[in-house]
């Protein structure tokens, strides 16, 4: 038989199953064959036969309450509910009888009686189940009437920014308590009372106090206009819809934008999307009111120096000017004078034309990315080992592990939709080790899950910990020498066994400078090496360390010698923090590296984009983002192209940022704000958003998704329009009429890209690369047959201490880390209503460290490290451990880079954010920083909004 | 740059190598990471200053790696 060919647009009503076994039924005199688990409901849609329902959907198990779905079944008696009674060989169902007619008329009837008839003026008219389904049954006439006891009073919940709850609408059906509980995880909300009395409940708060985390999903799955959108209630229903990528976070999960003209009306996430079937986080999902946002720069600006008000212009004189300051730059102080740095917020199409203004145009390769400050050690790392620098499975993988073992990463808040994916498979009964040195919600603050293990690192010692977990499963016998003897260099291996067996490295030997007990290291690493398929996960408490790379390489080594790597369920899978991370490294917005990882010495590959190219290219590695800024300050690089990337509030050690930055004498922003950066510009080039250009997005399982313009750039140019025109003006025109285009261009220079086009993406929806002509249809799980290298290389791993040490002065470790409702800087997200939950950033201290200093709870406190200086308001908790503060850096005030330094990773240079030494102490106002800050960002806001003649720039 | 910001890069990769057991492959490792990923002006100050100012407070591998097989 053949597969059956589902089709998204239709609700099936429950969900699939994936038994390989078949049935054959009749339904309504159709024969039908369809996989053995699924509802009769199910079988009966695919057949083409619609029964009428209201409590049942596809995205969640059925629950049987609505009883609207009744069918007759020969042979049986009664009138079983369709969604909850599972197919059988040879049945033979009726679902349109005259009995089931009556049954669900007299069904409807009570619902609809206590149900406000406001269908003309409700929000969701023609948009509604229980429409569609009073129309379906047949229904004529409500004879009960509105004088028996009725809901109709009952008082909205408008308490959510972004959707609102009507009770009166609410026919409790419980769609929404499933969804929270099966799509989410978070069990925020509950069915209270009973009988007439029952009620959707947010644990008896209204919903922003409660529990729930904002996902949407239960908005989505609720058939009326209880639970609904503020923006449908506003705008009305959408007419048409266009399917894109979210521009968050590394999940990069597919949605439907759904438009009216070219307004959006409401993102919903895409049923089949490949990342995030049908689910969202509150980002993706409402945040995207910043795209319209009154602070959003529109017109290009110029001006001569940073004291100067912003001159409005036109583009070709924006352009004209930057491609001559430029030139004039490159003549005075040779080519190794300006640079450029692209962003994982950008597409692929405009990282990839940046790269190649800076190579060909430039003449230099001083081309970096954000991906510097964040899974640079990632790149390396894995390439060094594995072969490739990318994660090696799909997300879904995670369905198949055993043991799932989180290092330095807080998915639910970091990578939202990934975590409810991986939620399900806990409480499903994997098992669960977090090495971190904060309890995040996942050790034992969601429902239904504990973590088996929770190694509370000092952190720092991550690489302490990698050999001590090495130690345990090489000398109790636990290594897969097999594997690891057809899949990696033997001598390598030998090498690192040898190492990681001396007792220094024995958990005993290391667990005072962890902080972690010995016995529950040798636990969790038995529970890793033994207890079935067990992945890994990992994110920036892995890689923003001075010894980044060192664990990167560490994890990889414990995957190959535990034979946890070429299959479902297993794997090393770094959680990518933008949602472009991994397409930016692709496309060769590293100094030393052509797109596809692919050094700039190596002859062969030089050639080939000196010919596709035209221009000769140089064989050096560029500057990295720290090393442009190093020479920046000692007035050695001159002109800085930076692209959709903020610097200032992303970077450590800000003070030596920005002196960097005024030492520089064109500064060219590329970007949707006036953001910390562009207070240090000489040019603004406004940007576009995600929903006004065209291009892919590739996530952190190597999904390269497609991003669809659904309305006119308000600046007038997609981003890569721009570069483009800067590079015409500087002499090297580059003839693309649409970014489909430039993917062409990849694909053809890009051997694991060969098979990638638009046409394509529009075709599978999205691919995982390698996409070639070996694999047309992408590579879901690398590393199968054998490693991208070849053989798997392991390396040791010597776990040498951070320089940034604590002493009398500085007692305490801060670490930084980032929260579910904003997003990085925060230049998107603090402009939405996400700031309902986060409107500033504050320092967790644990309470016997607030004790000492006599600190409590909402106190200011000034935060001293050997860089800086800045104050924020405390929360005392015993998530930290003592000795460690914490704290996020979503809003530029918070300066929290002011006292970050500019320690980095040995080998990427990565900067060391999670491990800054510090005293912390109660004080009554900002810091000078703060105060000059404020200041300073006043001056600069108000630049821009000066009228030209102000402007001193000829 | 500034000579002492390279010196500790230096120094954190000749750190990383430290423990490998064959030297000579290791030093060959070092030279062959600062000639990757170092830019052109960093290499050459580096090498100038062990090759011509003694390379005072530079990790003795990393210093005989420069030495060895530094491309400048
Ligand atoms: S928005 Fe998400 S978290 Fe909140 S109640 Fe609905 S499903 Fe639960
Ligand atoms: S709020 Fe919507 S989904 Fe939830 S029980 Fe009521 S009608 Fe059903
Ligand atoms: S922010 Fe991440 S998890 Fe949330 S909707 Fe966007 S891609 Fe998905
Ligand atoms: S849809 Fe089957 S009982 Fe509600």
């Amino acid at each position: 038989m053949d597969e059956i060919k589902y089709n998204s647009s239709i609700d099936y009503g429950t969900p699939k199953s994936q038994s390989a076994k078949q049935v054959t039924l009749t339904i309504d005199d159709r024969e039908i064959t369809v996989p053995d688990g699924v509802s009769i409901m199910h079988a009966a849609a695919v057949a083409g036969v619609m029964v009428p329902k209201l409590c049942a959907t596809d995205s969640l198990e059925p629950f049987g309450s609505c009883r609207l779905c009744l069918v007759e079944i020969e042979g049986r008696r009664g009138y079983p509910a369709s969604c909850t009674t599972p197919v059988a060989e040879g049945l033979k169902v009726h679902t349109q009888t005259p009995k089931l007619a009556d049954i669900r008329r007299g069904t409807m009837e009570l619902y609809i009686s206590d149900h406000p008839l406001d269908c003309l003026t409700c929000a969701t008219n023609g948009d509604c189940e229980l429409q569609d389904m009073a129309g379906a049954v047949g229904l004529r006439e409500v004879r009960y009437g509105y004088d028996g006891e009725n809901h109709l009073a009952s008082v909205k919940d408008e308490s959510n920014p972004y959707f609102t709850f009507d009770p009166s609408k609410c026919i409790v059906c419980s769609r929404c308590v499933r969804a929270c509980e099966e799509t989410q995880g978070t069990f925020a909300l509950t069915i209270s009372g009973r009988g007439f009395e029952s009620k959707v409940s947010a644990g008896n708060k209204d919903f922003l106090e409660s529990e729930c985390v904002s996902c949407g999903a239960c908005v989505q799955a609720c058939p009326t206009a209880t639970l609904i959108e503020k923006t449908v209630i506003e705008a009305g229903t959408p007419e048409h819809s266009v399917t894109t990528t979210c521009a968050y976070c590394g999940v990069g999960c597919s949605f439907d934008a759904e438009m009216k003209g070219e307004e959006v009306v409401r993102m919903t996430p895409t049923k089949n999307g490949g990342a995030n079937h049908g689910h969202s986080c509150v980002k993706g999902r409402f945040a995207w009111g910043y795209a319209t946002h009154k602070d959003r720069i529109t017109t290009p600006m110029i001006r001569k120096s940073i004291k100067d008000p912003w001159q409005q212009v036109g583009w070709d004189e924006a352009i004209n000017y930057a491609a001559s300051e430029l030139t004039r730059i490159q003549k005075q102080y040779g080519s190794d004078a300006i640079g450029g740095i692209t962003s994982s917020r950008c597409t692929n199409e405009e990282v990839y034309v940046t790269q190649k203004l800076i190579r060909a145009v430039f003449g230099v390769n001083n081309v970096d990315t954000c991906a510097r400050v964040c899974h640079s050690p990632t790149g390396y790392g894995l390439k060094q080992t594995l072969g490739e620098s990318a994660g090696t499975q799909t997300f879904d993988s995670v369905m198949h592990s055993d043991v799932i073992f989180i290092i330095g990463a807080n998915p639910t808040d970091g990578h939202p939709v990934f975590a409810s994916q991986m939620k399900r498979r806990l409480r499903e009964g994997a098992k669960l080790i977090i090495a971190d040195p904060r309890e995040i919600d996942l050790v034992a603050n969601s429902p239904h899950i504990r973590a088996d293990y929770h190694l509370k690192l000092r952190p720092g010692t991550n690489v302490a910990l990698v050999s001590a977990l090495a130690h345990v499963i090489v000398t109790e016998g636990l290594v897969q020498e097999a594997f690891v003897k057809e899949r990696c260099e033997w001598d390598s291996f030998a090498e690192w066994r040898d190492f990681v067996a001396k007792p220094e490295n024995s958990p005993e030997a290391l667990a005072d400078e962890l902080g972690v007990d010995a016995e529950t290291m040798r636990a969790a690493a038995r529970m890793y090496a033994t207890g079935g398929d067990a992945a890994i996960y990992y994110g920036l408490g892995v890689t923003e360390h001075s010894q980044g790379s060192t664990t990167v390489m560490g994890i990889a080594n414990l995957a190959m010698a535990t034979a946890n790597l070429g299959r479902e369920g297993v794997g090393v899978n770094p959680l990518r923090g933008q949602n472009n991370v991994q397409g930016s490294c692709d496309m060769g917005s590293m100094p030393h590296e052509f797109p596809g990882y692919r050094h700039v010495a190596d002859d062969t590959t030089r050639a080939l984009f000196e010919s596709a190219w035209g221009r000769p290219l140089s064989k050096e590695p560029g500057l990295r983002i720290p090393n442009m800024l190093d020479e920046a300050g000692e007035g050695n690089f001159k002109g800085l192209y930076c692209v959709g990337e903020d610097i200032v509030q992303s970077d450590p050690n800000t003070q030596h940022v920005t002196h960097s930055l005024e030492n520089m004498e064109c500064v060219i922003v590329q970007d949707l704000f006036l953001n910390e950066t562009a207070m240090f510009a000489h040019v603004f080039f406004p940007g576009a958003s995600f929903l006004e250009k065209s291009g892919t997005f590739t996530n952190a399982e190597r999904r390269i998704s497609p991003v669809r313009r659904v309305m006119r750039p308000k600046n007038g140019y997609e981003d890569w329009e721009v570069t483009t025109k800067l590079s015409e003006a500087l002499g090297y025109p580059m003839h693309y009429s649409h970014a489909s285009e430039i993917m062409d261009e990849i694909a053809a220079l890009t051997p694991t890209f060969r098979g990638v086009s638009f046409k394509k993406l529009d075709e599978m929806g999205s691919v995982q690369w390698p996409c070639d002509d070996e694999h047309p249809d992408g590579t879901p799980i690398m590393h199968i047959d054998e490693f991208v290298r070849g053989k798997g290389k392991f390396f040791i791993t010597q776990y040498v201490p951070t320089t940034e040490k604590v002493n009398a002065k500085f007692p305490l470790i801060l670490t930084t880390g980032r929260i579910l409702s904003q997003y990085n800087v925060g230049a998107q997200t603090r402009r939405t209503h996400n700031t309902a939950w986060h409107a500033e950033d504050i320092l967790e201290v644990h309470p016997h460290d607030a004790e000492e200093r006599g600190i409590k709870e909402g106190d200011w406190v000034g935060i001293v490290s050997r860089a800086g200086e800045t104050v924020l308001r405390a929360k005392i908790t015993d998530r930290v451990q003592a000795g460690v503060v914490y704290t996020t850096f979503h809003h530029p005030e918070s300066g929290a880079n002011v006292i970050t330094t500019d320690n980095s990773d040995w080998a990427t240079n990565c900067p060391e954010f999670k491990v800054t030494a510090v005293q912390v102490s109660r004080v009554s106002q900002l810091s000078d920083w703060q105060k000059h800050y404020k200041t300073f960002s006043e001056a600069q806001i108000a630049f821009a909004g000066k009228k030209a003649e102000a402007a001193k720039v000829s | 740059m500034d000579i002492k910001r390279l010196i500790s890069m230096a120094n954190q990769i000749g750190d990383f190598y430290e423990s490998y057991p064959n030297q000579s492959q290791a030093q060959e490792n070092i030279a062959k990471h600062l000639n990757s990923f170092w830019a052109l002006p960093m290499r050459k100050q580096i090498a100038e200053y062990v090759n011509v100012q003694g390379g005072n407070g530079l990790h003795q591998m990393v210093q005989t790696a420069i030495k060895a097989h530094i491309q400048v």
